[in-house]
């Protein structure tokens, strides 16, 4: 029993995507510990950010059972929930590869949209605070607005912590478009960190970044599963990124899982290898006893 | 902009040449267009050369374009500068004063020849000198005493309220002095403009904040109208209790067309409310047991004045009786042009209440990206639909209005180029901004409207041109310039709906036009 079989968030039970004839991900099952940093990599076109897609809800998967548990003991199936819910009620947050920031409006508006289910609790429905105006703080608690006003400041509150993680406090103000890269990926995850999830996906945060960025990003992920207590799963293609950060891995190619351990049992892993430099499959056997032999 | 140290002569050359290219061009565009005009004569068809009118076009372009090069676009000092200081905080050197005390004093030169030789095309040259000059200066007096009012404020609280003051103090005016002012003509005019900046800004919703490409917006008015028309005339109910169940049954009808067309974006739902437009108005057109088809409704109520009619005799007392006024038709008609600005002034306020709840919110994050809207848990197809209905919503209440203000509607109200002129008000307005949707209202619905009384232009093209004829014309040049000096709208800068320390507008480059 590996540690993170042993209360997993996430269990992927024999996953499988066709596209038409393409079979983009066959049969592919594995678990995602509770407050492990979990990496799914691969080749290009192995089938990562199809995973991905499954687990968030942008693809209904062709066959197979993703499966959330929650802290509180509650069971969701995410292949019936619609993409809305996993977030809304599995509480499963995303970032995307090409970053999907609303670059039109500010960064804080970002981080408060993110909260848009639990602004919307709080103000009963939009419509009823709609009645209100705003007019005074007096006939606004009357309609039950004071309650909006208190959740909007949290909101902010809630808002202005992730940006202080994230290093942007100074430029909430302006508008996310114009932001440099390396800020927007960190929006992004300020963003998905403030829908409060459980489960923290990351498709390629690394991506485009230089060196300082990318240790700044290590460090904003550490802080995150120590304070947070949430179990990230991230994409990445930065084999440095990934070896020192992660405490689980598992490898994708041709929509197959040909590997699942910890950093060091992958590093040293012969299908990987092959995989990532491409040996041929007859060369496979005659390299895979010496470095067999060689596992701890 | 030109290298400094060109000489006159290289300067003169160059522009030169470019008139002559730009007199080629034209020449070769309006020979036919203009050089030749077909006469319908006993021997069939034949061509009538026209060379004067030609020479004048070309020789307009010519000159005119050897005018801006010199004097504008390759001179030292371009004497547009004053004109676009007037919008900024610059101050003026003794050039600028002199240039626009020069134009005023053309200005009033023209009014006075106009005045005196009866010239009525010099009038309308000299008040727009004058109104451009004097507005100008005014709107820097009004920068320099209040340096921390924010641009926009200055044209918002101007713009109320001169609406709110306008039609007051124009009756006082002509009770007092008798000035035979065509007030029922202006108060009409500017009811119309309010309808228009209401459905602007009620499509502004769907189409400004959620993105969502609406060509069918007149159906929603249909409904309002229709709803409010045949409960008055069949169950005999007033204005006032109406115009809620008017707006609400065009909200029902925006989230039963948001159904149907819920996953499809860009053009393709275009396309669709288009078609759901259309189906409205011909089904108001052809189901004539219920609508009267083609011969529409009439008898509509006027709204009252909390139940005092605005008629010269009624059964109970009557506005005027009750104020101990003498009868006069026009206090109705002011009291229809407050119910619209009032019902506009409220579309204004739901909107800007609504952008800072989350539903608003999530409307514009649609726009900007839909599917990072769905990752972070929000419900594209109910933010949709509450983007549909509401927008219905003060279509709706527009459209009630509107029929109330006609007593009579038709089909006919409810064509496809209703839609188009809002949708182009919110889109030259600038997509999203407010202010910018309303003075695009005035502007097209107001400044069309004014053609037909520009008489002036009579003296310039002949006693039978009638400029209301080259409204679509002017239509198409507007669309052009707009697109060409302010491609995303009038006001295109989008302010944020919430701030950590201060709001600072947002570049329109950044702003998602919910097309994707």
């Amino acid at each position: 029993m590996r540690p993170w079989d042993q209360d997993p968030v996430l269990t992927v039970e024999h996953l499988t995507m066709r596209f038409g004839g393409l079979v983009a991900i066959d049969d592919v099952s594995f678990q995602v510990g509770r407050q492990d940093i979990t990496a799914l990599i691969g080749p290009n076109g192995a089938g990562k950010t199809t995973v991905f897609n499954c687990i968030t809800g942008f693809y209904k998967p062709t066959e197979g059972m993703i499966t959330l548990n929650d802290p509180d003991g509650e069971r969701f199936y995410l292949e019936r929930l619609d993409d809305h819910e996993i977030n809304a009620r599995a509480r499963v947050a995303r970032t995307f590869q090409n970053i999907r920031l609303f670059s039109g409006m500010t960064v804080l508006e970002n981080l408060l949209v993110a909260q848009h289910n639990a602004l919307t609790r709080a103000s009963g429905l939009s419509f009823g605070a709609v009645l209100g105006f705003g007019v005074s703080a007096t006939f606004g608690a009357l309609l039950g607005l004071g309650g909006f006003a208190r959740a909007e400041k949290q909101a902010v509150e809630l808002a202005r912590h992730w940006l202080d993680q994230v290093g942007l406090t100074a430029r909430a103000d302006e508008a996310a478009g114009d932001l440099p890269y390396g800020d927007q990926r960190r929006l992004e995850i300020a963003r998905a960190m403030c829908t409060r999830p459980v489960l923290l996906c990351l498709d390629e945060p690394a991506a485009g970044l230089n060196a300082r960025e990318s240790d700044q990003l290590n460090a904003l992920l550490y802080a995150i599963r120590e304070k947070e207590k949430i179990a990230i799963f991230l994409i990445e293609h930065d084999m440095s990124v990934v070896m020192r950060i992660s405490d689980h891995i598992i490898v994708l190619d041709y929509g197959k899982k040909i590997a699942d351990g910890s950093p060091k049992e992958i590093r040293d892993d012969p299908s990987v290898i092959a995989a990532y430099l491409g040996v041929p499959d007859e060369d496979l056997p005659d390299r895979d006893l010496p470095d067999a032999e060689a596992r701890p | 902009m030109v290298e400094p140290g060109t000489s006159f002569a290289q300067r003169l050359k160059s522009a030169l040449a470019d008139s002559l290219l730009a007199g080629i061009i034209a020449f070769a565009l309006f020979s036919l267009v203009l050089g030749l005009r077909t006469e319908d004569n006993v021997t069939g068809l034949t061509l009538q050369p026209r060379p004067m009118l030609l020479a004048v076009a070309v020789g307009i372009v010519f000159f005119g374009r050897l005018l801006l090069n010199l004097f504008v676009w390759q001179a030292e000092y371009p004497l547009t500068t004053p004109f676009a200081k007037l919008f900024t905080r610059d101050p003026f050197d003794s050039r600028d004063i002199l240039v626009l005390a020069a134009t005023a004093a053309l200005g009033l030169l023209a009014v006075i020849v106009s005045a005196v030789f009866d010239v009525p095309a010099f009038e309308l040259i000299g008040i727009a000198l004058l109104a451009f000059v004097g507005l100008g200066l005014l709107r820097r007096l009004i920068v320099h005493v209040f340096p921390d009012l924010p641009y926009a404020h200055i044209f918002v609280v101007g713009g109320i309220l001169f609406a709110v003051l306008f039609p007051i103090t124009a009756y006082a005016l002509e009770q007092m002095l008798n000035l035979g002012m065509p007030l029922r003509y202006w108060f009409d005019l500017s009811i119309l403009v309010l309808t228009y900046v209401m459905l602007g800004l009620g499509l502004n919703i769907v189409v400004g904040l959620a993105g969502l490409l609406d060509l069918g917006y007149v159906a929603f008015y249909a409904v309002g109208a229709y709803t409010f028309a045949l409960l008055a005339t069949h169950f005999g109910l007033g204005f006032w209790i109406c115009l809620p169940i008017a707006g609400l049954a065009a909200a029902l009808w925006g989230v039963i067309l948001g159904f149907p067309v819920l996953r499809l974006r860009g053009d393709y739902l275009a396309i669709v409310t288009l078609a759901f437009g259309e189906i409205i108005r011909i089904v108001l057109l052809n189901w004539t047991e219920v609508t009267n088809g083609p011969n529409g409704i009439s008898g509509i109520p006027k709204p009252t004045f909390f139940g005092l009619p605005f008629s010269p005799f009624a059964e109970g007392t009557t506005f005027s009786q009750f104020f101990g006024l003498k009868y006069d038709a026009v206090h109705g008609i002011i009291f229809l042009y407050y119910v619209i600005l009032v019902l506009a002034l409220i579309t204004n306020l739901v909107t800007l209440r609504l952008r800072r709840l989350p539903v608003g919110r999530a409307w514009e994050a649609m726009r900007e990206d839909e599917i990072a809207c769905r990752s972070l848990g929000i419900n594209t197809t109910i933010t949709k639909l509450t983007a549909f209905a509401t927008g219905a919503l003060f279509g709706g209440l527009a459209g009630a209005f509107f029929a109330t203000r006609q007593g009579f509607i038709s089909p006919e109200s409810f064509t496809f180029i209703e839609s188009a002129i809002i949708l182009a008000i919110v889109v030259l307005g600038g997509m999203g901004s407010q202010l910018g949707v309303a003075i695009a209202a005035v502007v097209m619905v107001g400044g069309f409207e004014a053609l037909r009384h520009t008489e002036g232009l009579q003296s310039f093209f002949g006693e039978g041109f009638d400029p209301a004829l080259y409204r679509m014309l002017l239509f198409g040049i507007a669309m052009v310039g707009i697109m060409v000096w302010r491609p995303r709208g009038l006001i295109s800068s989008r302010s944020p709906t919430v701030a950590l320390n201060d709001a600072r507008d947002i570049s329109p480059d950044l702003v998602g036009q919910g097309r994707a």
